[in-house]
């Protein structure tokens, strides 16, 4: 008698046969069953490659977009967000689901190659994987294939089930997508059955045949298969084996080719897509890449008309969208009742693209996408705070697909009332408000008077440069921080001035609301004024000028925020900070979007405000990249959006729940949003808001 | 339907502090920002939403010196086709007839079926659109919120009046109509529109050239001159009544029948 061979799964023929007829050896009706095996293969492999032409086609057209910079950091990228499945675990439960399935899909990967082969070349194993590295694979695979099939029955009772709202499409975007999402766990899980069916059967074959002592892992669909197979008569476990093999089969091509045709696309773009993601952070793209600054003047059109001045990747985004809601769970404009939901930017421009550039047959009559699929109040609404971006497993990027909608409307005159005179404003007078450029360093009048600070000029020159901004400059209320920043720059001895009237808006919110030439105006009056002061690094309190300075602009000292001069200072004994004053008071930091999210500084006003001693210190559940926009800064404070309430409400309800009584935050903008909100939520006198420099100026011991 | 908007470049109210200059003649306008005037600005819009809509074309004329012809460039941004500049030193110091005798000329020398004009400008005369609807000797309708082309005869027109009802009237070609704020959503003109007709051409026609007699017009042909220029002296404030409801409203009725505002 043969020595058993280690032949699960492999129907190598001994001396005795194989336990079962292979679906490559076995013929149904005379017809040999190989030739469905070669015809579901060529078929599904034929329309597969058709439907990714197809899909391919709109990116043919579309503008440019150069990503193949800086490979190594793409790939590390790859390797940590799409392998390691980085952001997943953001929502716990759902990510850990997902990671399952994602793994045991990359681990079963081998098997469905193996299983195609199998029905065309009996016995077939992959190179290397014949002996005993084919045998723990099987194992492996079994397990995988359990842990699958398990992860998508809990995924299609929370889904269907449980329902959570994330995922619920409200009715002006359409019928819901559960079902859909239903059918592919269900094709999953038919995938990891059928495969598990068509094992067990053969082993229970093998044993009744008494050719091996082949145990599968207990617990598996394998091995619970072979275990209510055990008794099967023979010429059923044949019929069974080869059905269980073609609905695999059929499964699995037809799961292939419905991939391209909704949001299971991503199994497919998802490594490709986060490879070729943004990794400029903080700044947006240009007009169009490949176009110079100074060719922009005679360029024909500037922005996004039609769905064809989306560049490449940003179709490719459309595709890879997944449908998971995390953006929109998180965007304060969706949370609000804005007309914006992130989500459905993505689901909205990707059917567009479906329906302009279908599989079959000519171009289904479409509407506009400006002003039609895309609404311009859905486009304005967004405060560009990231939050949607800081989200997404897909690293789809929204920002500057809006900011590129944004640059198409204001080229042909579609800009909102309410901004048109502060953008007027800001070409005239360098600032939104329509003050005097003169009058732009009047809040500093008494602090120069007492030679705390100076106005950079020819013969009057400092190491540092306070870039002031326009709300600090020309708000009642803000000037008071401006004030603050003074003082505590002077306590910590550092040699600074100021602009004056020199200085223009950094322009930040002028090119996020799609003003180009004026953001490149005002730029390029900045940066001239800040190379003839001769400075050699700048300090803002601004996160807005921050943001702009450091990755907008080029060619200027670096930059610092406020915040980490002071943490600075602190620690090398420059700053002296008394103990609290309040001892009764709850603080909370509130990550200002810029500072934070953006980039990426979380713990420089944390550890300031720590530094005063006795202070009492919680965080609210939405902090550091989860931060909730107050309501956005700049040219945002002038746009009238429809809303049921306001972000900075929110927020101002969430430091309240988090046992906070004084909001700390480093913004003026935030300032202005959140004491609004402490107004009209009738908080006052049981919730205060300060800015982290005015905290330091209390405190500071000079 | 061609159609002739007549603007004015206006210190702009918004980013201005206007002050009184030192010898009461005029405010002060050193560093002041020009804009065009905003009732304008809507009557160009609402001139191009027509064009776009019946055909034709939109003219824009301005009357001033050299720094008159940025204004009529950004209206060219906005979407009028062509710009025509009324300007020559003897028009210098016209009052609003002289002004209007000035457009007058420049309209009859051309041939257009609409005029818009601003319901005012910066000093508040708001007398261009009816006076040069009186000596062309063509109907007249001011304060228009709604305009409806009918046909190349007769167009309808909606005016709010007092109470905040509306007024429409039918009115034939060719009229003059004053265009109040509010009408449209002026589109934005940015700095790209503006330098997209950089270049365009801009006619420039003096007295000369739209045949009007200098004496007519500027300072010999006014019969209006300002005399005095100031800012009126501050009255007491307002007086604030004192007390609980109920005798804040005895006090306020009191005060008010004694000034005859009840009976």
């Amino acid at each position: 008698m043969a020595a058993c061979q280690r032949v699960r799964g492999k129907e190598r023929a001994t001396d005795m046969g194989t336990a079962l007829i292979s679906p490559a050896e076995a013929s149904f009706f005379g017809i040999p069953t190989v030739i469905f095996s070669v015809f579901i293969l060529i078929f599904g492999i034929g329309i597969f490659t058709y439907l990714i032409i197809r899909r391919i086609a709109p990116l043919l057209n579309a503008a440019a977009d150069p990503r193949l910079d800086r490979i190594m950091d793409r790939a590390k990228n790859t390797v940590r967000i799409a392998i390691f499945q980085y952001r997943q675990p953001r929502y716990l439960f759902a990510g850990i689901l997902h990671i399952l399935i994602f793994a045991g899909f990359v681990i079963i990967s081998l098997r469905s190659i193996t299983l195609v082969m199998l029905g065309i070349f009996e016995g077939f194993s992959l190179p290397g994987f014949e002996g005993t590295l084919g045998n723990i694979y099987d194992l492996f695979k079994d397990l995988a294939g359990t842990i699958v099939f398990g992860s998508c029955i809990i995924a299609a009772i929370r889904r269907g089930f449980f329902q959570p709202e994330r995922y619920s499409v409200p009715p002006k975007y359409g019928k819901g997508h559960t079902g859909e999402a239903i059918l592919v766990l269900f094709m999953i899980s038919g995938l990891m059955v059928s495969d598990g069916i068509f094992e067990g059967s053969f082993i229970a074959a093998q044993i009744q045949k008494g050719f091996g002592i082949e145990i599968p892992i207990p617990g598996t669909i394998t091995g619970i298969a072979a275990m209510i197979f055990i008794k099967t008569p023979l010429s059923s476990l044949q019929n069974i084996h080869l059905v269980a093999y073609f609905s695999h089969e059929l499964i699995f091509f037809f799961f292939l080719c419905f991939l391209p045709l909704g949001k299971h696309f991503h199994v497919i773009t998802s490594l490709p897509n986060v490879f070729l993601m943004k990794l400029n952070k903080g700044t947006v793209k240009p007009v169009k890449w490949g176009v110079a600054e100074e060719e922009l003047e005679t360029s024909e059109s500037f922005g996004v008309k039609k769905f064809e001045d989306f560049t490449w990747k940003h179709m490719l985004d459309f595709y890879s969208c997944a449908d998971c809601g995390r953006c929109s769970d998180h965007c304060p404009a969706t949370a609000v009742g804005r007309p914006l939901s992130p989500r459905f930017i993505s689901i909205k421009c990707r059917d567009y693209a479906f329906d302009k550039y279908p599989l079959f047959g000519a171009s289904i009559k479409e509407r506009d996408l400006i002003g039609h699929i895309l609404e311009e109040d859905e486009i304005w609404s967004c405060t560009t705070c990231g939050a949607c971006e800081e989200e997404c497993p897909l690293m789809i990027e929204y920002i500057d697909k809006i900011v590129d909608v944004r640059r198409g409307l204001v080229d042909v005159g579609i800009v909102p009332q309410s901004l048109q005179k502060p953008l007027g404003a800001l070409e005239k007078r360098g600032n939104p408000y329509g003050k005097m450029e003169r009058k732009r360093a009047d809040w500093a009048k008494d602090l120069m008077a007492a030679n705390a600070v100076k106005i950079l000029k020819k013969d009057v020159k400092a190491d540092t440069l306070y870039f002031v901004d326009s709300i600090t400059s020309y708000d009642d209320r803000i000037q008071a921080i401006g004030q603050a920043a003074v003082r505590v720059l002077c306590g910590a001895g550092v040699d600074f001035g100021i602009l004056g009237p020199a200085e223009k808006d950094s322009g930040h919110e002028v090119k996020r609301f799609g003003e180009e030439m004026l953001f490149l105006q005002l730029r390029d009056q900045n940066i001239a004024s800040i190379r003839g002061s001769g400075v050699k690094n700048i300090i803002t309190a601004d996160p807005h000028a921050f943001n702009a300075l450091k990755n907008d602009y080029n060619g200027i000292p670096p930059v610092e925020h406020i915040s980490q001069v002071m943490k600075r200072h602190i620690a090398s004994e420059k700053i002296h900070l008394k103990p609290i004053e309040d001892s009764r008071a709850v603080y909370t930091y509130h990550d200002p979007c810029y500072l934070g999210r953006h980039n990426g500084v979380y713990d420089a006003s944390r550890e300031v405000m720590d530094a005063i001693a006795g202070i009492k210190r919680v965080e609210m559940v939405k902090c550091r990249d989860r931060s909730f926009c107050c309501g956005g800064g700049g040219l945002m404070l002038f746009y009238e959006p429809i809303e049921e309430t306001r972000m900075g409400r929110l927020r101002v309800e969430m430091a309240k729940e988090a046992g906070a009584t004084v909001i700390v935050t480093a913004c003026p903008f935030c300032m202005v949003n959140i004491e609004d909100a402490i107004k009209t939520t009738g908080m006052e006198g049981k919730m205060e808001v300060i800015d982290l420099v005015e905290l330091v100026d209390r405190h500071m011991i000079v | 339907m061609e159609i002739l908007v007549c603007v004015k470049r206006v210190p702009d109210t918004a980013e201005n502090e206007i002050e009184v200059n030192k010898d009461g003649s005029d405010i002060e306008r050193d560093d002041l920002v020009y804009s065009v005037n905003e009732w304008d600005n809507y009557a160009v819009e609402e001139a191009i939403q027509i064009r776009d809509k019946v055909g034709g074309s939109v003219t824009v004329v301005s009357v001033g010196g050299e720094e008159a012809e940025e204004i009529i460039r950004r209206e060219m941004a906005m979407g009028a086709d062509k710009g025509i500049h009324l300007s020559d030193q003897a028009f210098e110091e016209s009052d609003g007839k002289g002004l209007v005798r000035i457009l007058q000329a420049a309209i009859e020398k051309g041939s257009y079926d609409l005029i818009l004009t601003g319901v005012q400008a910066d000093d508040g005369a708001g007398q261009v659109g009816g006076m040069l609807a009186a000596m062309l000797d063509w109907p007249f309708a001011s304060l228009v919120n709604h305009i409806e082309v009918i046909n190349d005869r007769t167009i309808k027109v909606g005016r709010e009046i007092a109470g905040g009802n509306q007024e429409m009237n039918e009115i034939d070609l060719p009229c003059v109509l004053s265009i109040q704020t509010g009408i449209n959503e002026p589109r934005y003109v940015g700095i790209r529109g503006i330098r997209k007709v950089a270049s365009v051409e801009i006619p420039v026609f003096g007295a000369s050239d739209i045949g009007l007699s200098p004496d007519l017009v500027g300072k010999s042909g006014a019969k209006i001159s300002r005399v005095d220029y100031f800012v009126p002296d501050l009255g007491e404030g307002a007086e604030i009544l004192e007390g609980d409801t109920g005798e804040i409203l005895e006090k306020l009725i009191e005060i008010l029948k004694s000034k005859g505002g009840i009976k």
